[in-house]
């Protein structure tokens, strides 16, 4: 259990059988009233926000909140299968919970899986990824710009934005935090 | 060059326009007939009030607010008196809160909350062109003017905005969390807001209204979202103060909190006869936010308060 006093910015609580992040909070106490704390939620499994004041007597309750390290290992239709290298435990975790990051997957990436109530909450891959560009206009040799960008596509089908200079072949660093081109790694 | 030197020499205007604004609230009372007065910062007995909790310091407190001092000097003849200086609260921190902060309060006597409206009216108007030069002003990207002050009972913006009444049937819990949730979110922002005659349950210190004692004789100020100032019509019935301090104290025990012991000066002098008096409590901080378009207590104070 948590008191109201505990909360800021980053806690995990949760209502109602829902783990929430508090994304913003802020300390409330109106004219002779009590202390009051009005924070602004992330629902951890729908991803929507919403506003809940919390009395400072309040008690809120903690999730049961596990994370694990996992690599992925291969997918089957929209089931990704992870796998723990220490205990051998696999996990199959479905399209939806991973987003467009399953683009990024590679064999044997190591992500963070995060569990409630043994539940997949989210799978957080490392911040770059390395993918080979299998399909683009020829590069502008010589054009060092990054500011324009031409389409793209990986393997898997994910178009992304490249600088001209890129060829097929190429294998580039993607940031999994915005789906976009970081920086070219070898040309192919 | 230490990070502190840097931001301490960012803050010089906020802190000139803090000195500028503290100046013409002086003056403002001054001119007026007021007698500046100071009284202890460390007191014996704190007013007992449910959610305000006392700094210790010693054996003593250190003061929430002036209040029942200057009751005193209320009581012994003096008909207008004003105090600016330190208030302590202890765990009030936040964007609008510390735990030490400075605040005006100022009494007349026989005048009523209505009498202290057109005080305080004056006051920041005379107090934003001593320092801004005009009424109107931006704070915080959206336009506020200080020209025309609304007035709204608590009933009527509770009806509006929470879809009941609290005069009516009090329920304390639900009166503050509606209160932060939906009636201060849709108060105006760009004009100074009055709500008006608090249920008497939340009479605080404030005399009950002759005609409807279902609601006390008290206001609070709003302006641009933020609460400045807590008024009343004083109550001066000794008996009465007596069973409020009692409840409130017996409120504290049942949330574990410390209890406060009596004032018995304040009372002794209440019941010897105080003259019917207004006054108001003032958060000079949070005006010189407003005036200086500052989001927080931290961009107007040049250090941050111990906090324990």
């Amino acid at each position: 259990m948590y008191s109201a006093s505990d909360l800021r910015k980053g806690l995990k609580i949760e209502i109602e059988g829902v783990p929430y992040e508090v994304v913003d909070f802020q300390f409330v106490k109106p004219g002779k009233g009590q202390a009051m704390y009005k924070c602004r939620l992330k629902n951890m499994l729908a991803g929507n926000n919403m506003d809940r004041t919390f009395r400072a007597a309040d008690h809120i309750d903690q999730p049961n909140l596990e994370e694990r390290d996992l690599v992925y290992s291969y997918s089957e239709g929209d089931d990704y299968h992870f796998i723990d290298k220490e205990t051998y435990d696999q996990f199959s975790i479905h399209a939806n919970i991973i987003g467009d990051q399953k683009f990024f997957l590679q064999e044997d990436l190591a992500v963070e899986v995060l569990f409630h109530n043994g539940r997949v909450v989210s799978v957080t891959l490392p911040s770059f990824v390395e993918k080979k560009i299998i399909e683009t206009e020829p590069g502008a040799r010589g054009d060092t710009a990054t500011n324009v960008l031409k389409p793209a596509k990986l393997d898997n089908g994910y178009e992304i934005g490249v600088p001209l200079f890129i060829n097929a072949g190429d294998t580039i660093k993607i940031d999994t935090r915005t789906g976009k081109y970081f920086e070219r790694v070898s040309r192919g | 060059m230490i990070p502190e030197r840097k931001r301490l020499q960012a803050l010089a205007p906020v802190l000139a326009a803090r000195a500028k604004i503290v100046r013409a609230i002086r003056e403002f009372f001054n001119v007026r007939g007021f007698l500046e007065v100071e009284t202890p910062l460390r007191i014996a007995a704190p007013p007992p009030e449910v959610h305000i909790d006392a700094e210790p310091s010693g054996q003593a407190y250190l003061r929430t607010s002036p209040e029942l001092h200057m009751k005193r000097l209320l009581a012994a003849g003096y008909s207008r008196i004003y105090q600016l200086g330190p208030c302590f609260r202890r765990g009030e921190f936040g964007a609008r809160h510390h735990p030490e902060y400075s605040m005006l309060e100022w009494y007349r006597t026989d005048a009523d909350y209505r009498d202290i409206l057109l005080d305080a009216k004056a006051l920041l108007q005379e107090v934003a062109r001593q320092t801004l030069g005009k009424t109107s002003f931006p704070y915080q990207g959206r336009p506020v003017s200080l020209d025309i002050w609304e007035c709204l009972t608590v009933s009527q913006a509770f009806i509006q905005s929470a879809g009941w009444d609290p005069a009516a049937e009090f329920d304390a819990d639900r009166f503050d969390l509606d209160l932060v949730d939906r009636v201060e979110p849709s108060l105006p922002f760009d004009k100074p807001t009055i709500l008006l005659d608090y249920p008497a349950s939340a009479a605080a210190l404030s005399r009950r209204k002759k005609d409807d004692p279902r609601v006390a004789e008290r206001w609070e100020l709003y302006i641009a979202g933020m609460e400045l100032a807590n008024a009343y019509t004083e109550l001066t019935d000794a008996a009465e103060q007596i069973r409020r301090f009692d409840e409130w104290n017996r409120q504290r025990e049942v949330l574990g909190k410390e209890k406060y012991p009596r004032d018995e000066a304040f009372l002794d002098a209440l019941g010897e006869g105080m003259p019917p008096a207004g006054g108001i409590a003032l958060g000079v901080d949070r005006l010189i936010m407003l005036l200086t378009d500052s989001a927080s207590l931290d961009e107007v104070l040049p250090f941050r308060a111990q906090t324990d």
